[in-house]
């Protein structure tokens, strides 16, 4: 068992035939994913390495039996490769492109919930998602991460992500899933989604949060975990020193007019009874301490 | 984007808001000029991306030119929460019956747009927040939906703006919601927002702050990128595509990732010391980016070690520790490095660079380490 992907997960890639969805879509097929198609309404009927590109997602899920979406087209097209996926009937969408305007990230956001509120949207801005051993989707190097679980990881940040794959993986740590919800001012997906999922997953028995400054999500995390987590969590919060009004890198994270500060998301998440970590090794740490005293 | 209250003005004029009519000056003599032009009474308006103009001098009403122009003499040069003015904005003075507040901005939250709209305007909002926060009527938009004009009349009553007020308010705000939308901004704020004393609602301020993703499909907004406060190191990392944010420390910082450049600069400060920078040079960390990266850094005069801090995920150690080889035959950098290198071949990596190791160029084991090493080096030990 893992959350929200599988090894029956059958992918289709919009913007396969491009450079970087080529490069991924091709490693994540490496990988053991079960990469069935690609989209390109002006290359339907070739193929990329013997995966056969359709004109959309709609000819690709009737052809191949795909029950999600991997989007690398460029920014200005995500919002209407968004609503080809969901109209083309997958149910898992996962957006890796990176400076998507907010104002598409809020319209598709809310026209999901509306006609197709059985599709869940992970990303934009995002570096995807990964059942270890089972599927890996987006840009996540797959090797990094021990299949197996008992760790279930959420993360706003992509190398922060990575890091800690990696630290669990060097304590021989394995991980169930790790979900890049990305740092965008919208994510499809939040870290309350993924908790619940974790919570439900049998395979999960701890789960690690990667959050960083801007927004209330890690606040509103607090408040789920508080209230219906039974699973131990660990977390770690970026961008405890930076300055109000500045955006470190993601669009999302900023601290503006003193809300979203580091500091008042990682005592929030304390109170809820979450180990906090100073930094990325210490998270690491105490997620281990949380592991060895698991059942 | 920030955008100066000019511009912001353009803009909303561009979307058939009510502004008064004005010009832009760089001189004393232009603001007089300028004063001239559009006659006396004039407001002379400090035009910098922070708030709090009023309080510190930066915003005065000149009944003659002789007022104009002592005004602007002080105006310009000032400082106002560290930004110098540079340009000061010259409009026709509005008589002033009533003043309002008025915003969209996205509630990340709730996932729609957010209206705030009081009836208690010309002061801060999060003063009017916290002491009174009844008096600030929101209205969330689903932006697939849209603004209805009956919704937004319902949030109008809801903020009690007085009867006179009402259909001039709701035509602005109309379009103001329209300007926000069109023009894929983060935030419009109109402050004051006021009622003059022949009964008209008029923008009297500016605030806008656009959507930098949004600039592919709005030809214009590449002159405001222009028009940015940053600073020297700033605009150098700006043109090199850099993810980069100046801070006021001495150990300058390279990391691949937005969230681990922020993790770094974290975790130098842990460690006792201060970061000069935020840098990211995202998944690639080839020789070129890094080249680019180690000139900005090295240009820095507060610069006294500099920790790079990569992590290595589909991008191998030997890729990335041959751009750094590659970059320090390319630039000659001043400060000790310090390089903590993980991840994907990380060990090939580290064997790459073991022959260029000096007192100049280290390794480190882990990200703590490297921090720890990088701070010492900065205050002259190690």
């Amino acid at each position: 068992m893992a959350v929200f992907v599988d090894a029956d997960t059958r992918v289709v890639y919009q913007g396969l035939t491009g450079s970087q969805g080529r490069y991924h879509g091709l490693l994540n097929r490496d990988y053991g994913t079960r990469v069935v198609a690609g989209t390109n309404p002006k290359k339907a009927g070739t193929d990329v390495e013997g995966i056969p590109i359709y004109a959309n997602v709609a000819e690709a899920v009737e052809a191949t039996g795909a029950t999600a979406s991997c989007i690398f087209v460029p920014a200005p097209g995500v919002r209407a490769a968004v609503l080809e996926a969901a109209q083309g009937g997958v149910e898992f969408i996962v957006a890796i492109t990176e400076g998507v305007p907010a104002h598409d990230e809020a319209l598709f956001y809310n026209q999901l919930r509306r006609d197709f509120p059985n599709v869940r949207l992970l990303g934009p801005n995002c570096p995807g998602i990964i059942s270890p051993g089972q599927c890996n989707i987006g840009i996540t190097a797959g090797h990094i991460a021990l299949p197996g679980g008992p760790v279930g990881i959420v993360s706003r940040s992509g190398t922060l992500t990575y890091q800690a794959l990696h630290e669990l993986k060097e304590k021989g740590i394995g991980c169930s899933t790790c979900v890049g919800i990305g740092g965008d001012p919208v994510p499809g997906t939040s870290f309350t989604d993924c908790l619940a999922a974790f919570e439900a997953d049998p395979d999960t028995k701890a789960v690690m949060m990667i959050g960083e400054i801007g927004g209330s999500a890690e606040e509103e995390a607090a408040e789920f975990i508080a209230g219906n987590m039974t699973k131990p969590v660990s977390a770690y919060i970026a961008g405890v020193t930076a300055p109000p009004g500045k955006k470190m890198g993601h669009a999302g994270a900023i601290v503006s007019g003193g809300r979203g500060t580091a500091r008042a998301k990682m005592e929030a998440l304390a109170e809820a009874g979450v180990k906090v970590g100073e930094n990325p090794t210490e998270a690491g740490d105490l997620m281990a301490e949380i592991v060895a005293g698991l059942d | 984007m920030d955008l100066f209250e000019y511009q912001g003005k353009e803009l909303f004029a561009g979307y058939g808001m009510p502004v008064s009519p004005g010009e832009l000056a760089l001189t004393v003599e232009a603001a007089v000029a300028a004063a001239g032009r559009l006659g006396c009474p004039v407001m002379v308006k400090a035009q910098v991306h922070t708030g709090g103009r009023g309080k510190a001098g930066g915003v005065k009403y000149a009944a003659t030119l002789d007022d104009v122009a002592e005004h602007a003499g002080r105006i310009f040069g000032l400082d106002i929460n560290g930004h110098v003015v540079h340009r000061v904005w010259i409009e026709k003075a509005s008589d002033i019956a009533d003043e309002y507040y008025a915003s969209f901005t996205l509630d990340r939250s709730a996932k729609k747009h957010l209206g705030m709209l009081s009836a208690e305007g010309g002061v801060e909002i999060e003063t009017v927040a916290d002491e009174n926060p009844e008096a600030i009527a929101r209205i969330w938009v689903d932006p697939v939906d849209g603004l209805s004009e009956a919704d937004c009349r319902n949030w109008v009553a809801d903020a009690r703006l007085p009867e006179a007020a009402v259909e001039g308010a709701v035509d602005v705000l109309m379009r103001l919601y329209e300007a926000y939308v069109d023009g894929d901004a983060e935030l419009v704020e109109v402050n004051p927002l006021i009622l003059t004393d022949d009964g008209r609602v008029h923008v009297l301020d500016a605030k806008v702050t656009l959507d930098a993703n949004a600039v592919f499909r709005h030809e214009a907004y590449a002159a405001f990128d222009e028009t940015q406060t940053r600073d020297e190191r700033e605009t150098a990392a700006h043109a090199k595509g850099l993810q980069y944010v100046g801070l006021e420390g001495d150990v300058g910082v390279i990391a691949n990732g937005a969230g681990l450049a922020m993790s770094t600069v974290d975790v130098v400060n842990q460690v006792g010391g201060r970061s000069a920078n935020f840098l990211d040079i995202g998944g690639g960390a080839n020789a070129e980016v890094m080249a680019d990266a180690l000139e900005v850094i090295n240009n820095d005069p507060e610069v006294r070690a500099i920790f790079i801090n990569i992590f290595g995920g589909i991008v191998r150690g030997e890729e990335i520790a041959n751009g750094i080889v590659g970059a320090l035959e390319r630039v000659n950098i001043s400060s000790p490095i310090v390089v903590r290198l993980d991840g994907t071949n990380s060990a090939e990596g580290r064997a790459i660079l073991e022959p260029h190791l000096s007192d100049h160029l280290r390794v480190a084991s882990d990200m703590l380490e490297g921090a720890r090493q990088a701070v010492a080096l900065a205050a002259g030990e190690g």
